[in-house]
């Protein structure tokens, strides 16, 4: 296992995999989910080192160079490689900050909500019992409702920051996490090495801790790279409406927004950022799907 | 069967009730002062005096909470200030449209959605299958908003067929409901397909088969029943899906529906109207997964109450 993944640094276009790569099949990491690392792997790059190769502020207006087509050149003699919008901002600039905001919303989203998620799932399902039932309550009636009309509520009553959608996504996301964790964790505690612990006379915390976290970690995951794409349009959609984050903040789904207005002449504003949502959304979907199969031996068929 | 029903029933109402407590709490308790909330930044403390007044805002929280429950059973969730009149009957006044576009949306998924699983699952592994499992990942990956602006831009725009918006012609709803259930169609091709190859290896194929039935027979009339199964079960679903989110679509291409006028009214602050819009639409959800419930039980006669 190690020695494979020790050899992929650039996993972009080869095509071993699925010839005679050592390791056992059920092990083996199909070429797919290489490409969607590698993307994934490009777009976060590109949010943290993207703004330094690209020193342009991607919110400063330069009304000359406004509605540049992609590849042309600016006043300044500049290439401005995805074009530039009605205020002359530069959109490759814009598309890098956006980045930046998508990503760290994701990643920031699924922490919280998971390290949520984690703790009442996992206490939920090793008790049992009244915390349990009140857990799942709030958690069957947060489902009933659509997560895009909570998000939107929230949101728009806590108006618009990047912190906010923080908040907003992570509690509209940590109930299934607590869901994923509760299940392992009733499973894990029937288990024999969890009584023996108890024989032991190990304390509830420590056989939480030390005994059915770890066997949590994997569905966790697996959900997690799910919800990583459904947090970034729901973040994307938030800042489409104008209730994401502040204006004088880069944002693909407030980029695609703008683009609206100039869909006739300028097609590249509302294009770009879209583009690029979904291929990062698609990226990670293909690494979820890997993960799961990679996790459920009897999806391999 | 009843006491099935029943039990349902009564979970549905604690949802729902759930639920309602839950936006009255956000609503309420989110930091800030509601009644500036209401009348804007820049309101003079007599109108703030009186909107406290007129929205019990100074009464205790419980106090509120027990109006409020009293107003909707009322069927009065107080009046907008925006539009005027109650906020129910404006939140109403536009659930039709909402309606017909996610009905549009499901029947568009329907008739595409389940032939091309049939003919995925027929082939398996080949170009159709294939092309049809990739397009469902893009699919779902596309953010649906923007779906929405490129197809206005091309079928509105450029080649001038449909309108972009509402123009009293039926074809209007054509746009959006492509719109809302193209990243499902991919989806339920995928449902289809995986179930039809699930059923088709199960003994009651393989004896069809081993008589003489053919393949086409077998897929539609024996495979088919089965599939139904799971296949109902997740239209229900499927239109609580659409119904949420036509929020962001009804925005997009201007829809008279609740979803625009719920992000018009978060915007304008109109939280009365808000709570309108949420209820309907959650009490919608509710109802259809009560619905998808109940159907369960009629077309599968395998299953007893006790499966419940």
């Amino acid at each position: 296992m190690s020695s494979t993944t020790a050899a992929a640094p650039a996993p972009a276009v080869d095509t071993p995999g699925t010839g005679k790569s050592p390791g056992d099949a059920a092990r083996r990491v199909p070429v797919r989910v290489w490409i969607g690392a590698g993307v994934l792997a490009l777009f976060v790059l590109a949010a943290l080192v993207g703004p330094l190769l690209h020193p342009y502020d991607p919110v400063a207006t330069d009304l000359p160079n406004r509605l540049l087509s992609p590849g042309e050149r600016t006043d300044g003699g500049d290439i401005a490689w995805l074009g530039t919008d009605q205020m002359g901002r530069d959109l490759l600039a814009n598309l890098l900050a956006g980045a930046r905001i998508s990503l760290l919303v994701a990643a920031a989203t699924i922490l919280v909500g998971g390290a949520v998620g984690l703790v009442v799932g996992l206490v939920s399902g090793y008790f049992g019992g009244w915390p349990d039932t009140i857990a799942s309550r709030i958690g069957d009636i947060q489902l009933a409702f659509p997560s895009i009309l909570l998000a939107i509520l929230l949101a728009g009553v806590l108006g618009p920051s990047v912190t906010n959608i923080v908040i907003t996504l992570a509690i509209t996301r940590w109930v299934i996490f607590a869901r994923v964790a509760r299940a392992s964790a009733m499973a894990t505690r029937k288990l024999g090495f969890v009584d023996s612990a108890r024989v032991l006379g190990a304390g509830h915390v420590r056989i939480m801790v030390r005994h059915v976290l770890p066997s949590l970690w994997q569905p966790l995951l697996v959900a997690a790279t799910v919800q990583v794409g459904l947090v970034m349009v729901a973040e994307a959609s938030l800042s489409f409406l104008g209730l994401g984050v502040p204006v004088d903040t880069s944002s693909w789904g407030a980029t695609v927004s703008v683009g609206r207005d100039y869909l006739g002449s300028a097609w590249w504003i509302s294009t770009m950022p879209a583009a690029a949502l979904a291929l990062v959304v698609t990226a990670v979907g293909v690494i979820g799907d890997g993960f799961r199969d990679a996790s459920d031996p009897r999806s391999q068929i | 069967m009843g006491a099935f029903l029943a039990k349902r029933l009564a979970q549905a109402v604690v949802v729902a009730f759930g639920a309602l407590t839950l936006v009255f709490l956000i609503v309420r308790v989110v930091p800030g002062d509601p009644a500036k909330l209401i009348v804007g930044p820049d309101a003079s403390a007599e109108q703030l005096e009186s909107v406290r007044a007129d929205f019990g805002l100074d009464d205790p929280l419980w106090r509120q909470y027990v109006d409020h429950l009293a107003g909707i059973v009322r069927g009065d969730l107080g009046d907008s200030w925006r539009l005027g009149g109650s906020a129910l009957s404006n939140t109403l006044d536009r659930f039709p449209a909402t309606l017909s576009l996610s009905l549009a949306a499901l029947v568009l998924t329907v008739a595409v959605g389940i032939p091309l699983g049939m003919l995925c699952a027929r082939r398996p592994g080949k170009l159709l299958d294939l092309v049809v499992s990739t397009g469902s990942l893009a699919g779902q990956a596309i953010p649906s908003f923007w779906l929405g602006i490129v197809l206005i831009l091309i079928f509105a725009r450029r080649l001038d067929w449909l309108p972009a918006t509402v123009d009293g012609s039926p074809a209007a709803v054509l746009l959006p409901a492509v719109t809302l259930s193209l990243p499902f169609i991919g989806w339920l091709a995928r449902l289809v397909r995986s179930s039809a190859l699930e059923e088709g290896g199960k003994d009651y194929a393989r004896t069809a088969r081993a008589k003489g039935v053919g393949e086409g027979t077998i897929q539609y009339v024996h495979v088919g029943r089965n599939i139904a199964i799971p296949v109902v079960t997740v239209l229900g679903l499927l239109m609580g899906n659409f119904i949420a989110n036509a929020v962001i679509i009804e925005v997009v291409f201007s829809w008279p529906g609740i979803g625009s006028l719920m992000v018009d009214a978060i915007t304008n602050r109109d939280y009365a109207v808000v709570e309108a819009a949420i209820l309907t639409i959650t009490l919608s959800y509710i109802v259809l997964n009560l619905l998808v419930d109940v159907v369960y039980f009629v077309i599968d006669p395998r299953l007893t109450p006790e499966d419940a």
